[in-house]
């Protein structure tokens, strides 16, 4: 009773999952509160943390060029995953379409971010 | 003739019938913020690119009430998305024996969560250390 | 009877395929003493309210696997969950999720069990030893390894917890990963190569979010859940050096 088996390609999206999943599960909450409140609201950090010479020089930076495009492109492949999962386990069996959304979404989203640091340049 | 005729129950709803699958459902929603907020991160970085100006305008919109609003959400949804995936470690990783003993479940969520506060506040310290 | 014996309502989900076109609701009076089993219940029902009423059960303690229902929604061993823990409320009693039914509380197992026919749940060994050569010997530890994983006792309310498998009845789902990891780590057993294509296929480990409900209604702490995640570090593992190594299992 052999049926032929087909190899699954998920590894490559799960890895993706898994390596954005758990960046974001140690980062996550402290970038949030980083860029999205302390520094808005001027709490906690120095006024300046983010102005565009401090960010300018993180983003030219090697490291930093580094950290914010896995940051980006892994919270991206993260929840693409998820969300595409998501869609199936509530009954939309999208298949094919909602795989080229959501992995091509998260495709295009990395290439913006590394084209980006690219024309930032060092 | 076969009088058989296995009745294959629908799937829709399945998620609503059971705590634990309404917890499941929540923190996969959590991946919603992940992703709304690797694309805020990514506009800042386009506006970055396009110099100082452009830069600053990114930088005073975060000050809406709105965008305030929505970290503060989005900040909560971090935190239960890394105690969920910290949670359900003990179920995908290898089990851990330490003297001839398997680590238990808290053990192990717990480290995870540990390492998670580390991890913040060495962030934290270096942005601020950075900043100055 | 005793005096402390008392009236439950038992809520049951009927189904007979030769009359009905889709299951009902059906509500029984059982009266109960504290040391019932929701399967006593059942039982009940059937020898004293209405003789049609169908499910299987064998051992009443917990060990044979086949007393499986939805009680409350839960999977559960109706055998080892007791009547007294929900009365004054009514039980609601179900066949167990995701897999079809036969007649009321009976499911058609037989996809489950082609799939631990194909994980080929006996040990492959590297090669065949004679009699004269004796026993494959084994260390405590190479046993505790897996132990754990061998205590299936094919109960499948890991599968009725487990909406992918509700999902896709194609995914070869907790206990038969299982049972397929118990083997794989067998220090006496060489077929992980072959078990692999199954792990790595699109009915393999990679169907599963992780929603870690089988683990939880296990009621002998196999973990599938764990054993079907640890699958996917093996797979991609497989997926990722198959170019590296010449014979890694990869087609
Ligand atoms: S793994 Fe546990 S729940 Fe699943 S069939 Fe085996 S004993 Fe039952
Ligand atoms: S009757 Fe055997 S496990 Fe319940």
């Amino acid at each position: 009773m052999k049926k032929t088996l087909k190899r699954s390609n998920a590894p490559i999206f799960w890895a993706l999952f898994g390596a954005g999943g758990m960046l974001s599960a140690l980062l996550g909450p402290i970038l949030v509160f980083i860029t999205g409140l302390a520094v808005p609201l001027g709490m906690l950090l120095p006024a300046d943390t983010m102005s565009y010479a401090n960010m300018l020089t993180f983003a030219q930076n090697i490291i930093g060029k580094g950290f914010i495009f896995a940051i980006i492109s892994l919270f991206l492949w993260h929840a693409a995953h998820r969300i595409f999962h998501s869609l199936h386990d509530v009954g939309i069996h999208a298949g094919i379409v909602a795989k080229l959304i959501f992995y091509g979404g998260a495709m295009v989203g990395t290439l913006i971010t590394a084209y980006t640091l690219l024309a930032i340049g060092f | 003739m076969n009088k058989r005729r296995p009745y294959v129950r629908p799937m829709a709803g399945w998620w609503r019938k059971n705590p634990f699958f309404v917890e499941y459902m929540i923190h996969e929603g959590t991946a919603l913020f992940v992703a709304a907020y690797a694309l805020i991160l990514l506009t800042g970085l386009v506006y970055l690119s396009r110099g100082e100006a452009a830069w600053n305008v990114w930088l005073e919109g975060l000050k809406n009430p709105w965008y305030i609003a929505f970290h503060w959400l989005t900040l909560a949804a971090m935190c239960y998305h890394t105690y969920t995936w910290f949670k359900i470690m003990p179920r995908t990783m290898p089990p851990v024996i330490v003297g001839g003993k398997r680590l238990p479940d808290f053990a192990i969520t717990g480290s995870g969560l540990a390492v998670a506060a580390t991890a913040s506040l060495a962030m934290l310290g270096l942005v601020w250390g950075m900043a100055r | 009877m005793s005096e402390n014996q008392r009236i439950i309502e038992i809520e049951v989900l009927r189904y007979n395929p030769e009359t009905d076109k889709e299951p009902s609701r059906q509500v029984f009076e059982v009266p109960f003493t504290d040391d019932m089993s929701v399967l006593q219940g059942v039982q009940y029902i059937k020898d004293y309210l209405d003789g049609s009423l169908s499910f299987r059960w064998s051992c009443r303690m917990a060990i044979c696997g086949s007393c499986g229902m939805m009680i409350n929604g839960e999977p559960s061993l109706s055998c080892e969950t007791f009547l007294r823990d929900y009365y004054p409320a009514r039980v609601r009693v179900e066949a167990l999720a995701h897999f079809p039914i036969e007649k009321d509380l009976v499911i058609n197992m037989e996809g489950f069990i082609e799939k631990l026919e194909s994980i080929q749940p006996y040990i492959i060994p590297k090669e065949e030893r004679t009699l004269a050569q004796g026993e494959y010997l084994q260390t405590p530890a190479q046993l505790a390894s897996y132990e754990q994983f061998s205590s299936c006792i094919n109960c499948m309310l890991c599968y009725a917890a487990c909406p992918q498998f509700g999902l896709n009845a194609e995914f070869i789902g907790p206990a038969a990963m299982a049972l397929l990891h118990r083997y794989n780590i067998d220090s006496r057993d060489a077929g992980k190569a072959e078990r692999m294509e199954l792990v790595n296929s699109e009915e393999g480990v990679f169907n599963c979010t992780a929603v870690g409900y089988c683990s939880e209604v296990c009621p002998k702490h196999v973990d599938p859940a764990n054993a079907v995640n640890q699958n996917k570090t093996n797979s991609a593992a497989d997926y990722f050096l198959r170019f590296l190594t010449p014979k890694g299992g990869a087609k």
